[in-house]
């Protein structure tokens, strides 16, 4: 199986390639890609070189143009593909199905493969996707479960391919409206969620309070573990009762099955993480690529030191297994 | 590694100056070696950066765009928008991107308040500049730099994780 590797910076995709990435995806500096951060992400240059650096090293690189078009500036977007095909893409990975049809159309030869911002979860919606644009991939939702991963992947009319490890959205991802909501600001038309310029910490006493716009997210005690201002990981009153309504902050990781996901004919497992740190980049690749090749039982032995990188420092094995409320 | 309380002491008595001459002397070596830092951090480069090492009786403001810095005595009120504190090593090893500053956040090594678009921005601008403090400050050292990188080399062998190595 193919390692997907993220990369938000030069200096990230170099840490990737380094750290063994078969392909690694990245996105240009601005709201075409969900991972739209200050200072994060790539101009059409540093796209480029990164792109020639990674064929030389034998290594693709992905380009990440999946937010939604927003009406009367759809340009934005047919110019990122446009250039993302000029520059040599190996492939475009697209959530928008008008931007699917203007490549499909324009672009005929070009790589597609389906986001996860898509939401595709049933193979009559990935059939539909291949056939109707030539989508060669399909990056599944991290609401399904591995039984579900593994029929759909035996119906699929494409490749597929999981989140295996980072930051774990749990809504129907491309349709979730939770961070619109608070900020007005879009995750799946401005590529954001949780827009850095809503969020604000600070510290009452040895309490850390984390607030996105108007609404508190969440009080870390003393010592406790902290993670991000993402309303579906926010700690909620309700009734009586104070707790974590959706998700707790906490990571994906589910390297146990990776097995699992080889017999069910998945062809790429698919690190999250383009917001995150070179540093971050380097130890979950490396630690990743060598759990690859190591024997089942000596995986989680590798893997166990990435929860201190996590999100609450925690992992989980999400909808996967779905044991959630 | 945290700076012992010893040095603290120490340091407190310092007149203000004799802090902030090679602070900023460290600044202008570090943006005259890292110019595309500021292209990172567009607008953000105008913002006022307060860092506060948690060991030292000092804090640092500095302005990138502007190459400004100031010193403050700890406990000092200061203006800026925004604050990171954390120990002073660990500040300098997530300037040169050796750790991921998510993953200090999440342990609460570290604490930021402000203005949160201008710490991404700077967070993001410092992991992609691959700056390496003994190569940069010795750059700056004219006669002086070997004896400038070997000894910024030696300290951070020291007080570095293997992990971060």
């Amino acid at each position: 199986m193919e390692l997907i590797c993220p990369a938000g910076t030069p200096a990230a995709y170099r840490e990737a390639l380094e750290a063994g990435a078969d392909a690694i995806y990245c996105g240009f500096a601005d709201e075409t890609n969900a991972r739209n951060f200050p200072g994060l992400n790539f101009s059409r240059k540093e796209m480029a070189q990164a792109i020639e650096l990674g064929r030389a090293r034998g290594v693709r690189s992905f380009i990440a143009i999946n937010t939604f078009m927003r009406a009367g500036d759809e340009r934005i977007w047919y110019d990122a593909v446009d250039d993302a095909v000029a520059l040599g893409a190996d492939a475009v990975i697209l959530a928008d199905t008008g931007l699917m049809a203007y490549t499909a159309e324009k672009h005929p030869a070009q790589r597609l493969h389906v986001s996860v911002q898509a939401a595709a979860s049933n193979p009559e919606a990935i059939a539909f996707l291949a056939e109707g644009f030539g989508a060669k991939r399909v990056v599944l939702p991290r609401v399904l479960t591995l039984d579900e991963v593994a029929a759909l992947t035996r119906k699929s009319a494409c490749e597929t391919e999981v989140f295996v490890f980072g930051g774990l959205c749990v809504m129907a991802e491309g349709r979730c409206s939770l961070s619109s909501y608070a900020t007005g600001k879009s995750p799946n038309m401005d590529g954001v969620c949780s827009p850095a310029s809503h969020v604000r910490y600070r510290n009452d006493g040895d309490t850390l309070v984390s607030e996105l716009g108007a609404y508190t997210i969440n009080r870390f005690g003393p010592g406790e573990a902290a993670g991000y201002p993402t309303l579906c990981k926010g700690r909620f009153h309700i009734a009586e009762a104070e707790g974590y309504a959706f998700e707790d902050p906490v990571s994906l990781d589910i390297l146990d099955q990776i097995d699992v996901l080889r017999a069910a004919g998945v062809k790429a497992l698919k690190i999250e993480g383009r917001q995150r740190g070179k540093a971050y980049v380097a130890a979950v690749v490396s630690t990743i690529r060598k759990a690859l090749a190591a024997p089942p039982q000596e995986r989680a032995g590798l893997v166990a030191s990435l929860r201190n990188l996590s999100e609450g420092q925690k992992t989980t094995s999400g909808a996967y297994e779905k044991r959630w409320r | 590694m945290d700076l012992s309380p010893a040095v603290f002491r120490l340091l407190a008595p310092l007149p203000l100056a004799a802090v902030e001459g090679p602070a900023r002397w460290a600044l202008r070596a570090v943006l005259d070696r890292h110019p595309a830092l500021l292209d990172r951090l567009g607008a953000h480069g105008e913002k006022r950066f307060a860092f506060l090492p948690d060991d030292l009786p000092f804090s640092f403001v500095v302005t990138p765009a502007r190459r400004g810095l100031s010193v403050k005595r700890r406990g000092i009120a200061r203006r800026a928008d925004v604050e990171i504190s954390g120990p002073f090593f660990l500040l300098l090893a997530l300037l040169e991107g050796r750790i991921d500053g998510d993953a200090v956040f999440f342990s609460r090594q570290i604490t930021v308040a402000g203005d949160t678009e201008a710490i991404v921005a700077l967070r993001n601008a410092m992991d992609d500049s691959t700056l390496d403090l003994p190569t940069d400050l010795a750059a700056h050292a004219g006669p002086f730099a070997p004896l400038v990188r070997h000894g910024a080399s030696a300290i951070r062998r020291r007080v570095l994780t293997p992990e971060t190595r």
